[in-house]
């Protein structure tokens, strides 16, 4: 092992900042800030993010603009389920060409969005923007108007250029098109108890499932944002009570907007774990001060706890003592994931994301231990070194990690947009812990141990 | 019979291809100790690694030049510089390959000129392989070829003539590529074959790990390949401009001998006999099994696939040897599609149906996507696809099985361990679409016949309406 550690120094001076071990520095820990050049981020782009947010609204058409590649890479990748129309599962570019990018992408992107709606009668169509549309200087806004005069329907630019900024900055586009397509200028009549349900994407059903927890206590979700979501559901967002929110990192700036057009207030929730679960549950009913609800909400916990505990403990006991590293795309996911981990008794050694903000790192640095390095934008390098110095059992993270993790032979729970089982709720709960159970326990970790036959 | 939509295209759906530069990426993983850098905005690069990962399950550090706005107005330069320092430090390559996207192309960055720059300004005498690879100007394929012929451009230099043989792979599995090296070895051939991901892509767990797997083409024997006898390369259907063999045909007069991947025993028999006939070196009896097995595996299943109609997909290469391959046992290809621009294509499937004299006419499409072929495939009752994994959305929507070979497969394990080419290859092929096609049939011919043939014990008014739905 030594020998390995020693190969593996950090040789990038610019990337300290990023990086701290708690209880070592007093520092704080650089972050929001840009990839440097060479250090082979793990970051998506702002595209990435604004896609990440949009795609899961079912019955609308999303058409990049841009050439192929971005369209290719992004095509049905995730996991977000829909009760309704598949549409959102198709993916459609305007394949910009070289001449396009010569003469201008307008033209073909306005034909485009013709045909589209010819074929698919479609009556929200999100319009992407991508790197190079930003850069030859397609005016989207002015097409996408003009097509919203022509065919009646809505048809909602997306500023999404990735080279400017990271994904944060996709998100915040997506949140920027989510306003304009909610934008009312009607008077609205609140609906008592109703809430609108922001960061959940409905991966493997997740937001299914919270729908059913709310309906249990008496409120009515109105949206999603996004998962499931239609075009006419979104529009009843403004008639809300109240704002949830899951992923911050995501839905935030949303929410903000909302409490001031709509005064909406919210709430920051986490339908992550057991205890998360439970708490949000109990915020809900006391937000609505509803004796009744309170009681109902009582009884779910204790309903829905107890189909879970005999599993749970039984992981738990696999599992005490075992070291979890986590690389997360947002803050939101590695702050409840540090929380799930403690549930079936591990500890977190290592905890980095790839947009965390300031506000995200001060909560983990409270929750972690002593000796946790923590860092922001981390790269392959990085992660490696990380892993094998801490000792991790297990890394959280997303595709392009998996591999380095079984590499180095450590165990890897995938926390991402492809899963196909739910982690929210109390289900979640114990698909989680069975998910790093079926990992961490694996007897192929006993294999690689093994002597092979000739001795080494 | 074929059509080739030109320019008329306002939207892509569905896609069926990748990007330029994700073909230079899997081009350069096959060199010996390279890191590759793609100058440009963060996102390509970390899309096309995770999508390389998933296919091979292995680790792919590609390095990006993270433009932002600011080296979007004023010139990306300064970090591609910063790329090359960081990445040297961290992973101490032996060679760095250069790649560009849509963005660092559309603001017209020299990449060539500033990795020179780059290299005089540090006293460096150090490959640095660039290949301009903007994402709009062709696809993953292309990208592919065009990079090799880079790599070669940089690092062949005069030499004296070394008697091997070069061999250039298409984009194959690198199962497929260690097949090739096997036969190679049988046949006591000297070779340098370009580019080698069989390791890179597709590594041994062992420990320590290390940053740039072991394995690739040497720089060393590419520098060499000036004075190799003969070069043999898998690409019918590449074209001149982006061709490494015909690089070194008209730079050092190598002559280029261009064959079609070995998949399909024809396929295969021109890759041996033309081995054979370069080195007058002999088969060794246990290749020549190796056919005869085929040739028994071809005559065991010739009635279940003489049933088999299919829609074949992918990189033009890959598909030209399957449609080959699918027509000598009578799995009609009734649908060929690329989802690149190449007319070759087009010309030859219609050649090699008109050759074989065919019952049916193939349609064969090129720059197309998902949404034609899809609508295809059922104009033309397909009964099974075979290419890469994005054609999952026929299998989901069409109830077409798949047969996935190629690139990407994603929502499968073992894309790395696919292995389709040799006379075993071959054979290894053949039974997966005829195990497919047998299970389907399995699945569903009771039904089938209960549904068309059973009219009750006495007729009931059930069984007439069910005789007027048939
Ligand atoms: S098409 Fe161009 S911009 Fe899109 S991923 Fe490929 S290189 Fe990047
Ligand atoms: S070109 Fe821009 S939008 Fe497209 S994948 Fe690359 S970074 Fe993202």
């Amino acid at each position: 092992m030594n020998a390995e550690l020693s190969a593996i120094e950090l040789s990038i001076k610019e990337r300290e900042d990023f990086i701290a071990t708690k209880g070592k520095q007093k520092k704080q820990l650089r972050c929001d800030a840009e990839s440097i050049a060479g250090c082979v981020s793990q970051r998506a782009c702002v595209f990435c993010g604004a896609r990440v947010v949009l795609n899961p609204i079912t019955d609308a058409i999303h058409l990049i603009h841009g050439p192929i590649g971005c369209a290719s890479y992004t095509w049905d990748i995730r996991g977000s389920l829909s009760s309704g129309t598949e549409l959102y599962r198709n993916s459609f570019s305007t394949d910009l060409k070289e001449q396009d990018v010569i003469f201008g992408g307008e033209k073909k992107l306005a034909r485009a969005i013709d045909e589209l709606v010819a074929a698919y009668h479609a009556k929200l169509i999100f319009v992407y923007s991508t790197c190079i549309v930003g850069v030859i200087g397609d005016d989207i806004e002015a097409v996408c108007r003009a097509a919203m005069v022509r065919h009646h329907i809505k048809v909602i630019p997306v500023q999404s250029s990735g080279f400017i900024g990271n994904k944060s900055a996709g998100y915040r586009a997506a949140c920027d098109s989510l306003l304009s397509l909610i934008h009312t200028e009607k008077k609205i009549s609140k609906k008592p108890k109703s809430v609108n349900y922001l960061g959940d994407f409905n991966l493997a059903g997740e937001a299914w499932i919270i729908r059913d927890y709310l309906a249990r206590i008496g409120v009515t979700v109105s949206t999603v944002f996004t998962g499931d979501a239609s075009y006419e559901e979104l529009k009843t967002a403004p008639a809300a009570s109240l704002n949830i929110i899951q992923c911050a990192g995501s839905m935030a700036y949303l929410a903000k907007q909302m409490e001031e057009l709509y005064h909406i207030p919210y709430l920051r929730i986490s339908f992550l774990g057991i205890e998360d679960t439970a708490v949000t549950l109990r915020n809900i009913a006391e937000y609505f001060e509803d004796p009744e609800m309170q009681q109902k909400v009582e009884i779910l916990i204790e309903e829905e706890s107890r189909k879970v505990t005999d599993e749970l403990s039984f992981y738990r006991k696999k599992l005490e003592g075992k070291k979890a590293a986590v690389y997360v795309g947002g803050g939101f996911k590695a702050i409840s994931l540090i929380k799930q981990f403690r549930e079936i008794g591990m500890e977190v050694v290592m905890v980095g994301t790839q947009t965390g903000q300031p506000d995200d790192y001060d909560t983990i640095n409270g929750l972690v231990t002593e000796g946790t390095v923590v860092l922001d934008d981390a790269n392959p390098a990085e992660l490696e070194k990380f892993m094998i110095e801490q000792g991790a059992n297990l890394l959280v993270g997303g595709v392009k990690e998996r591999p380095l993790a079984y590499k180095l032979g450590v165990a890897f729970v995938d926390h991402n947009h492809e899963r196909k089982h739910p982690l929210s709720g109390f289900v979640g709960a114990v698909n989680f812990a069975r998910e790093v159970y079926s990992t961490v326990c694996s007897p192929v970790w006993r294999s690689i141990q093994m002597k092979t036959p000739w001795g080494e | 019979m074929s059509r080739k939509i030109e320019g008329v295209k306002n939207v892509n759906e569905n896609p069926c291809n990748m990007c330029m530069p994700m073909g230079g990426i899997l081009a350069l993983k096959g060199i010996e100790q390279t890191m590759v850098v793609l100058h440009g905005s963060q996102g390509c690069s970390t899309y096309m690694r995770r999508h390389i990962s998933q296919h091979f399950n292995e680790p792919i550090d590609v390095g990006s030049s993270s433009l932002n706005e600011k080296g979007t107005i004023y010139g990306g330069e300064k970090n591609l510089k910063q790329a090359f320092n960081n990445i040297l430090r961290v992973y101490h390559p032996q060679m760095i390959g250069v790649l560009t996207t849509c963005l660092a192309e559309t603001i017209g960055e020299d990449v060539e000129r500033i990795a020179a720059e780059y290299l005089r300004e540090n006293k460096l005498n150090y490959p640095i392989v660039t290949a301009p690879t903007p994402g709009y100007g062709g696809s993953h394929a292309e990208g592919y070829f065009f990079t090799v012929r880079r790599i070669v451009e940089g690092l062949a230099k005069k030499a004296e003539k070394n008697y091997k043989i070069n061999i250039f792979v298409s984009n194959i599995s690198p199962a497929d590529i260690r097949e090739i090296k096997r036969i190679l070895d049988l046949m006591q051939v000297r070779y340098t074959l370009c580019p080698d991901f069989s390791d890179t892509l597709d590594r041994p767990y062992v420990r320590p790990y290390t940053k740039i797997p072991e394995g690739g083409t040497k720089l060393a024997d590419i520098a060499e390949m000036s004075g190799a006898l003969a070069t043999v390369q898998m690409g019918m259907t590449v074209d001149e401009s982006i061709s490494p063999g015909e690089y070194l045909r008209e730079e050092f007069g190598v002559p280029l001998y261009t064959i079609p991947i070995p998949i399909g025993l024809e396929n295969t028999d021109i890759f041996i006999k033309l081995l054979q006939e370069l080195t007058g070196g002999v088969i060794p009896l246990s290749l020549q099994n190796e056919r005869g097995r085929l040739v028994d595996a071809m005559i065991d299943s010739h009635k279940y696939n003489f049933e088999g109609r299919s829609a074949i997909f992918g990189e033009p290469e890959l598909v030209y040897a399957l449609a080959g391959a699918c027509i000598e046992n009578g799995i009609m290809p009734l649908v060929v599609a690329t989802g690149s621009k190449n007319s070759t294509l087009c010309t030859l499937v219609q050649d090699l149906s008109a050759e074989k004299g065919l019952d049916f006419i193939p349609e064969i499409v090129t720059e197309s996507d998902f949404k034609e072929i899809r609508g295809l495939s059922v104009a033309k009752g397909v009964n099974v696809a075979i290419g890469h994994s994005d054609g999952h959305y026929l299998e989901e929507q069409e109830n077409i099985p798949l047969v996935r070979l190629g690139f990407p497969i994603h929502d499968r394990i073992g894309g790395q361990r696919i292995l389709s080419v040799g006379y075993t290859g071959t054979a290894m092929f053949l039974d997966r679409v005829t195990n497919t096609l047998l299970a389907a049939k399995q699945k569903s011919y009771r039904q089938t016949m209960y549904n068309k043939f059973y009219r009750g014990k006495e007729k009931s008014e059930v069984a007439k309406y069910e005789l007027l739905r048939v």
